[in-house]
């Protein structure tokens, strides 16, 4: 069962599992009847969709009747990504989102500068808060010029 | 658990709901305009991004709403098959979009009382308005670092951009007062725990506004008596047109589907 939720891959970012995001919340399993809790990881992400399917399709492929549903508390979070999943996005030029994530930065504070997944050089800055997904943001390295996406932490 | 005990705080939560889920649907469609139109493509997906989220806590927020009414109905009957005067968002968010200053403004203050409303409601006795308004509250946050960032950019930038957000904030600040006019609806589910009481809400929108004015360099203007009431569904002019270009795809080709 698990073996099988961890070949589903992310839609957006395929370097991840859906275990390494985080997403699975609750799996039940009773003979072939297997039930699987999915949390979204923004409200409005268009993946979420996708994922719910995905996870449906690879299941019923394994030999099981899988019944996918949705799970909204405790909302996800960014620290939810395993220490395994950071470093693939990492591998994958993504800077991960950073730990703790507890405390939020109040509203016109500067946030903590996230270091360059190329390069590991902390000098860098933001270009965008909002990037190709919801759940990434747009920075720049200072030191190798590259830019870059991050996870949001949230 | 669950503050629904009986048909009438059923009724009553019910339009509540709605009234969140309409904002966060008019607004999500007044930011969509900005796409391809911003300033510069980091604006186009910062709009087209917040304007994602609104959408996911709208459909939330309806979804609870069908459920609550029991009638069957749907997030899409709710977005797409009612008139402007079954609508309940606050005035504000109907409102046009002007320039990329205006927009901010009327982001700045909608995201600071949406922060405060949401993580009060985080408080709710009703345990699903609690669940959705914890979801939402993380988008929100992120959503004022945005639009407060720009406030303070543009308010404490050049003569013309403190300008316009100047004029931006006169024009809009009386539709500020509509959320913090209490009625008896909200004043009974107040009672019961189910939502803040409106009072509390403003002492925190107004704390958490100060300051961003401050660093801006604009002045709080002064309130009017004039009252919009769009959560009872007497809104400006503006809103049937933008329902009408939202709901026309699905009144043309009824249940049409990507």
């Amino acid at each position: 069962m698990w073996a099988v939720l961890r070949t589903v891959p992310d839609p957006e970012i395929p370097v991840l599992s859906l275990l390494d995001l985080g997403v699975i919340r609750e799996v039940s399993v009773q003979g072939r009847h297997v039930v699987v809790g999915i949390t979204p990881t923004y409200s409005g992400c268009p993946a979420t969709a996708v994922i719910k399917s995905d996870v449906a399709a690879a299941l019923q492929l394994a030999g099981y009747v899988a019944q996918v549903h949705d799970v909204l508390s405790p909302p996800w979070s960014s620290a939810w990504i395993t220490l395994e999943g950071c470093e693939k996005l990492r591998a994958y030029g993504i800077a991960p989102p950073e730990f703790p994530v507890g405390r939020v930065a109040a509203l016109l504070e500067e946030a903590v500068a996230p270091a360059c997944p190329r390069c590991a050089s902390r000098q860098t800055e933001l270009l965008s808060e909002f990037g190709s997904t919801p759940c990434k943001a747009l920075h720049r390295c200072c030191a190798c010029q590259e830019p870059f996406d991050r996870f949001k932490c949230l | 658990m669950n503050a629904v005990t009986t048909p009438a705080t059923a009724r009553e939560l019910t339009t509540y709901v709605l009234r969140l889920a309409d904002t966060s649907l008019v607004l999500a469609q007044r930011l969509s305009a900005w796409i391809g139109h911003g300033p510069a493509i980091e604006e186009d997906l910062g709009c087209a991004n917040i304007s994602l989220d609104l959408l996911g806590q709208a459909r939330l927020l309806y979804a609870y709403a069908g459920e609550l009414e029991g009638a069957g109905r749907t997030e899409d009957d709710f977005a797409y098959l009612r008139e402007e005067c079954d609508f309940l968002n606050a005035t504000m968010a109907e409102l046009p979009n002007g320039d990329f200053g205006q927009t901010i403004v009327r982001q700045c203050l909608l995201d600071l009382w949406r922060l405060e409303l949401f993580e009060q409601l985080t408080q709710s006795t009703d345990m699903r308005l609690a669940q959705i308004a914890a979801k939402a509250v993380k988008e929100i946050r992120y959503h004022g670092r945005y639009s407060s960032g720009w406030l303070v950019r543009l308010g404490d930038g050049t003569d013309e951009s403190h300008q316009r957000v100047a004029t931006a904030l006169v024009m809009l600040w009386p539709y500020v007062a509509e959320w913090f006019a209490e009625d008896a609806l909200e004043q009974a589910l107040a009672e019961r725990g189910v939502v803040p009481s409106v009072a509390a809400v403003q002492a925190g929108f107004e704390a958490r506004l100060a300051p961003i004015l401050r660093a801006a360099t604009l002045t709080r203007p002064s309130n009017v008596d004039y009252r919009w009431f769009g959560k009872r569904a007497q809104h400006s002019e503006h809103l049937s047109h933008l329902l009408a270009e939202l709901q026309s795809l699905h009144r043309a080709h009824p249940g049409a589907q990507w």
